[in-house]
């Protein structure tokens, strides 16, 4: 892994297209800012382990669905 | 044709139903080919793999609950699956039915599906407004007062 030490201001160039700022720092809290192609997914790495959790916990739903008819019912019921 | 379905068992299904999805899904990474049923309960769908009758997704629109979604995925994004146009898309969340706790809907990780190519995959939104876990009754409630 390549690790480089960086200023508030200083940047980082990953290929030619990708710019990755140090905004701000601030205690142990860095702000980032990140130019990049339309077609480069950028989102913080917590986030795809989260969904793919959900995605796992989404499979053991209940097969019958108990729930109110919802398009036929608006005004939900309290649980 | 006749497909095993989790919920429902063995079941008819059209040609039109079944959908490729090139990438998987996060952590389903194996499973390319589904079948878009209907629930027996609106506004339900199941999202049912036909290589595995154990992979299965319930799946809603996010506009039965949630006013004016935009999870702001780009066209580009949606390259793998051909899509013409973000508008060619359907869009569906993956719900979370459990034994307690309430039904949720996972709004982070949109399921993108081009109506053209019948192709689907899931998105991941880059706005923090958007969660794994968003009570759909709830929200619904929050609406209708």
């Amino acid at each position: 892994m390549l690790i480089l030490s960086r200023k508030k201001d200083e940047k980082v160039m990953i290929g030619d297209s990708i710019e990755l700022w140090v905004v701000d720092i601030r205690g142990d809290s860095v702000k980032l800012g990140i130019n990049a192609p339309r077609e480069v997914k950028v989102f913080r790495g917590e986030i795809a382990d989260e969904i793919e959790a959900a995605n796992q916990a989404a499979l053991a739903s209940r097969l019958d669905l108990p729930f109110p008819d919802l398009q036929d019912t608006p005004n939900t019921p309290s649980k | 044709m006749l497909l095993e379905t989790r919920a429902y068992g063995t079941v008819e299904i059209e040609e039109t139903q079944l959908l490729e999805f090139p990438e998987g899904l996060l952590g389903f990474e194996e499973y390319h080919k589904f079948a878009l049923i209907d629930a027996h309960k609106k506004p339900f769908f199941w999202l049912q793999s036909t290589q595995d009758v154990k992979i299965a997704f319930v799946l809603i629109k996010p506009s039965t609950f949630h006013d004016s979604y935009e999870p702001g995925i780009t066209l580009e994004e949606l390259a793998p699956i051909g899509a013409e146009s973000v508008s060619d898309c359907l869009i569906f969340a993956i719900v979370t039915i459990l034994e307690a706790g309430p039904m949720t809907a996972n709004l982070q990780g949109p399921l993108f599906i081009s109506k053209s190519t019948r192709k689907g995959m899931q998105c991941i939104s880059p706005k923090d407004e958007y969660r794994t876990k968003h009570d759909i009754l709830e929200e619904m409630a929050a609406r209708s007062e």
